[in-house]
């Protein structure tokens, strides 16, 4: 999967889910679309749906720090690129 | 107890006979029902016995941004309504609303029903692996204080919240445990209220215990019947209610428009049978409203009776009222215009008592043609009559043997 399809299902998700529509990569989501606590756990049981995968407590925690679109986008091809390892092992 | 004043400075209701105050009075003095067929649920309707149900069956058009509507369910949408048009009304400043002077006292029987069913039919009827199509929010939808901190979150409300879920007593606690807070000085105002949704549950529940219309399946609006020989049990329904309440000198000190004060609460329970209506308790209750009010029994010319239509609650509420009031004030059951709104029936019938306080007339008891011998004791309003309420009493009885009696005065 590449960065380009990560970030197409994540604005998707953003739209589709957060009414959110075309957010600035680097716009801090908390101060310029209202995004809180609840719609971070919404975005992590899209994202688990979306890599039809569930998320380890770890890589919850690690979600933590998201504050941009572009921090998503990170996140996510780091999650892919561990399933890959994972099944290439 | 001596205390603050607490006055009322706004209201609002969403009821199956209308929303706007207009909608209201003229549903009150036509004699309009809002009591229709049971509508199709795919789980209960074909089981439930009774087929009536009072709807609010108008579109409601709600604006809420999506970071509010994400955490309400249905029940949620009426009471952020309510208290919407509550605050607009009120014109409280912003910096008052946010400052933690102003609380929240609103509740419902038991947060979305709507919600919780999607919950349970994925628990239930799902493997382990759908677990996760339940949603983070579908719990703060759901759960029983859904209302009150919708409303504390779409207004950026920090004072104190009180979310009783009492059933039937519901928004009569919220409005009074919100003058209780008022009066002795922890908040400077209190937005007070409750609601509830459309749902098969409790008319399943009230089914089962026979306590349910049955025999006005085929005509819907001439049921409930409070007080009258041919009532054959209660009708649920839907709705919602708040009010503002402000502590006097406040109110008075920024020219807010006075619609009525709160002058007496009180609380009780029967201490025993959690089903059963129980005289002594009710009485009681009265009593000590009254006690709270320092009002004599004879000051009071209007009671907003709780009055289901039930065959033994109402017997044993006329024998109640007649016990402390004798023949003294006109009676009026509400519910035989939209049945039972459950928790928010106490909220909607301060808002009509209040509603006909301020245009001086009292609104007979719909469905009450030949008031039944038991109950024949009080002074049943049989029609519409052109008379000022001075000082009502509201009171709402409960499940669980909750009781409770608000007082209120037309503010001159």
């Amino acid at each position: 999967m590449t960065r380009e399809e990560i970030k197409t299902e994540i604005l998707n998700i953003f739209s589709r889910d957060f009414e959110i529509e075309k957010p600035g990569l680097d716009d801090d989501l908390r101060q310029s679309y209202e995004f809180d606590s609840v719609d971070a756990i919404e975005l992590l049981m899209g994202i688990e749906r979306f890599l039809n995968s569930e998320l380890t407590q770890d890589e919850k925690k690690m979600a933590l720090e998201i504050r941009t679109i572009n921090h998503i986008i990170d996140y996510v091809d780091g999650l892919v690129r561990v399933r890959e390892r994972e099944a290439h092992a | 107890m001596n205390g603050r004043r607490v006055v009322i400075t706004a209201c609002s209701a969403i009821t199956p006979i209308g929303h706007t105050r207009a909608e209201i009075v003229s549903s009150l003095r036509g004699g309009v029902s809002g009591v229709k067929p049971l509508r199709e649920d795919h789980l209960l309707s074909k089981v439930i016995h009774s087929q009536v149900f009072g709807t609010v069956d108008y579109p409601l058009d709600f604006d809420f941004r999506r970071t509010f509507r994400k955490t309400m369910g249905p029940v949620a949408y009426y009471a952020c309504q309510v208290a919407k048009e509550v605050l607009e009304q009120a014109g409280l400043p912003p910096e008052f609303v946010t400052s933690g002077r102003l609380g929240v006292a609103f509740g419902s029987t038991h947060g979305s029903p709507t919600v919780q069913r999607e919950i349970y039919k994925t628990f239930f009827g799902g493997e382990r692996s759908e677990f996760a199509a339940i949603g983070a929010v579908d719990y703060l939808k759901s759960m029983v204080h859904t209302t009150a901190v919708n409303i504390t979150k779409m207004f950026g409300i920090t004072g104190r919240v009180i979310s009783s879920s009492t059933a039937c007593t519901t928004s009569s606690q919220s409005i009074g445990f919100g003058y209780e807070s008022i009066k002795f000085g922890m908040q400077d105002a209190m937005l007070c209220g409750g609601a509830d949704e459309y749902d098969t549950t409790t008319v399943a529940v009230f089914d089962n215990l026979l306590a349910c219309s049955t025999a006005f399946n085929d005509r819907p609006r001439c049921t409930p019947r409070p007080f009258d020989r041919q009532r054959d049990g209660l009708v649920v329904g839907e709705g919602a209610g708040a009010v503002l309440l402000e502590e006097y000198e406040h109110a008075k000190k920024r020219g807010a428009a006075i619609l009525g004060e709160v002058v007496g609460f009180a609380c009780n329970n029967n201490g025993g049978d959690l089903i059963l209506p129980n005289r002594a308790g009710i009485s009681e209750t009265i009593r000590l409203g009254l006690e709270d009010a320092a009002l004599a029994a004879d000051e009071v010319d209007f009671v907003s009776a709780h009055a289901t239509g039930t065959k033994m609650g109402d017997v044993i509420e006329a024998q109640a009222i007649h016990a402390v009031y004798g023949e003294g004030p006109l009676v009026t059951g509400f519910k035989g215009y939209m049945g039972h709104t459950m928790g928010s029936c106490g909220a909607i019938e301060t808002i009509l008592t209040l509603y006909m306080m301020q245009d001086g007339f009292i609104a007979p008891t719909l469905n009450l043609e030949e008031p039944d011998e038991q109950c024949a004791m009080i002074r049943h309003t049989l029609e519409l009559r052109e008379e000022p309420i001075r000082i009502a009493g509201i009171e709402n009885f409960a499940f669980g043997g909750v009781n409770t009696s608000l007082l209120i005065k037309r503010f001159v």
